[in-house]
């Protein structure tokens, strides 16, 4: 009897069955506001964009839209150039994952699977590498692409973001693929299959829960990515959407609702990816925070 | 992870047997490297070095780069700005390594459960990871707004006189700025904290529970340690974090008023490439990546503990 009493009384870290009902609907109340205050900055973003700006300054951030103005979010499209910038984010941000991806990938399996001089110090150093403050890559890095007439084009952030992105997504595979059984390889190996079939035919299939994990959340660091789009472009035309906002921001200084109508345009993309592939994004995150 | 490894091994044995084997496998390893390898020192590794040379000139990006030998670090420590802009990453990085953790670890604590809705809580604390670093500055620029939503909200609480300046008082400005960062890191460090907390060991618990151990023993004696090689992680990567705080700073005040808010990294921008003192930015930067490098040692050492136990 008195052992049950005690459980009971460890709801946290017990599993459903022992929480009495008290104590959940303690747990409800408590997360519920708190998630709700945690939250709304968000909100008020939502609510914000869809007033007019005499709204706003009349009657201050707290009331209720007097309208719903869906007027902001064509004008922050159109106007304040989002739908260039979106488009430009994307072309980035997709061949800059499949560099990355594929060539960490590459890398990961060598670094896994065989014993040679300097493995780990190279693995180390694409570890390494990946925690650096940006700052101190950030003058030869916009010298490079000028040398290399890549500065101020797609190339620039294209090149830069596959190159440094192969740290983290090296260190993450070559994790991955470690816990892979070796028996799979000697069994391929025996079978007089060459090492990049390996790689191909039984690492590649084998390691793309891995690679879904990290595309996730490789997609939201490249697209949310500012510093290096500030760095290496320019032309308007050319700004991702994080870059562009600021640009937007500054055209419309005071007009909050034009402001975060093109704020909540530009979350969409990551917000959709996180909502669908949520559990990948997660887990991408938590291999990567060592074990 | 002995199962792994003792293939691995007999693999390595099979080669030795076998000549032809082993000449193969030896340069292998290198063909599949040789590309990722090429492009990371192309534009990482190579980058870096080439900046701690720069720190060592007085290049201005377009006619000169004369090696100067120390005098930029001379400038530097005479520099207030530098002292100023290095105390704010102090503050950056004492905020995060106390509140993310304590609020992390306490809502993955109370979110370390399989109720209807935990995981659509779970999220919800978590979403501001998902957000860039403008939708987060545009975001909190407005709320911190001498009318925005802050100050509103207090006015409303019944709070009178001049709304607070969060981003144009000196003394608060970085404060505000870190606060917003805040919202963004903690969800993460409630994330990691739920990993390690699947790792804790159930039984443990409720054994002790069973022999009398109050809930706060419980959890301090045997969950605690168990979160220990986490918690470390988690402090070395936020430390690493803070000392990477840029977008924030350039985004809310750009370092200002009066360089207040400034730090290293936006400092370092500001004179590299406003001012063209690139010899002058790359010192800053040299600077910057020395201190982080400490702490990447401490991450690294401990990856290579747990590699030589494999």
């Amino acid at each position: 009897m008195a052992t049950t009493e005690i459980s009971v009384d460890r709801s946290d870290y017990v599993k459903r069955r022992d929480w009495r009902p008290f104590r959940i609907g303690i747990y409800y109340v408590f997360v519920i506001p708190l998630l709700l205050i945690w939250l709304v900055p968000i909100f008020m973003t939502l609510l914000t964009s869809v007033r007019s700006l005499d709204d706003i300054t009349l009657n201050g951030p707290f009331s209720w839209p007097t309208s719903i103005e869906l007027q902001n979010f064509s004008d922050a499209w159109t106007q304040g150039g989002l739908s260039h910038y979106m488009r430009n984010s994307f072309i980035v941000t997709i061949p800059a994952l499949v560099i990355c991806l594929s060539l960490a990938s590459l890398g990961a399996f060598a670094l896994a699977r065989f014993r040679f001089k300097g493995n780990l110090f190279i693995y180390f150093t694409f570890v390494g590498g990946s925690l650096l403050p940006f700052q101190i890559l950030m003058l030869p890095v916009y010298r490079l692409s000028n040398t290399l007439h890549l500065y101020d084009t797609y190339w620039a952030l294209i090149v830069f973001h596959g190159a440094f992105q192969i740290g983290f997504c090296t260190f993450v595979l070559r994790n991955f693929i470690r816990t892979i059984p070796g028996e799979i390889f000697d069994a391929a190996r025996i079978d007089g299959a060459s090492e990049f079939r390996i790689y191909r035919q039984h690492v590649l299939p084998l390691t793309l829960p891995a690679i879904a994990a990290l595309a996730t959340l490789e997609f939201t660091w490249i697209f949310n990515d500012y510093l290096w789009a500030l760095i290496l472009v320019q032309r308007d035309k050319l700004k991702p959407v994080t870059t562009g906002l600021a640009s937007l921001r500054g055209e419309y200084i005071q007009a909050y609702n034009i402001q975060f109508a093109g704020t909540l345009i530009a979350v969409i993309p990551t917000i959709v990816l996180f909502i669908f592939l949520q559990r990948y994004f997660i887990q991408g995150l938590t291999m990567g925070s060592g074990k | 992870m002995a199962q792994t490894t003792l293939p691995a091994a007999a693999a390595g044995a099979e080669a030795r047997r076998k000549p032809a084997w082993r000449n193969t496998n030896r340069l292998t390893p290198y063909l599949f490297l040789i590309l990722p390898i090429a492009l990371y020192s192309m534009w990482v590794i190579g980058p870096m070095l080439y900046s701690v040379w720069m720190g060592f000139t007085n290049s201005d990006g377009i006619s000169q780069q004369d090696f100067i030998g120390l005098d930029n670090y001379q400038r530097l420590v005479k520099d207030d700005i530098f002292w100023t802009s290095f105390y704010n990453n102090v503050r950056w990085l004492i905020a995060f390594i106390t509140v993310p953790i304590a609020a992390g670890l306490s809502l993955a604590l109370m979110l370390n459960n399989d109720l209807p809705g935990t995981r659509f809580f779970k999220a919800g604390f978590f979403s501001p990871m998902v957000l860039s670093s403008v939708v987060i500055g545009v975001i909190w620029t407005w709320m911190y707004q001498p009318y925005g939503l802050i100050n509103e909200l207090l006015a409303k609480l019944g709070r009178e006189g001049m709304p607070i300046g969060f981003l144009a008082d000196p003394n608060l400005v970085t404060w505000s700025i870190i606060g917003a960062a805040l919202w963004r890191q903690t969800g993460y460090v409630m994330l990691l904290y739920l990993a390690g907390l699947k790792n804790v060991d159930q039984t443990l618990v409720e054994a002790s529970l069973v022999d009398g151990a109050s809930r706060w023993r419980a959890f301090k004696d045997i969950v605690l340690p168990m979160l220990q090689p986490v918690t470390v992680i988690i402090v070395v990567i936020s430390i690493i974090d803070a000392l990477r705080s840029f977008d924030l700073v350039n985004i809310m005040t750009r370092g200002g008023p009066f360089n207040q808010s400034n730090v290293l990294a936006q400092m370092m921008y500001i004179e590299a490439f406003n001012n063209y003192n690139m010899g002058y930015g790359a010192a800053i930067a040299t600077i910057l990546a020395l201190i982080s490098i400490v702490f990447i040692f401490v991450y690294l050492r401990r990856m290579l503990r747990d590699e030589l136990e494999y």
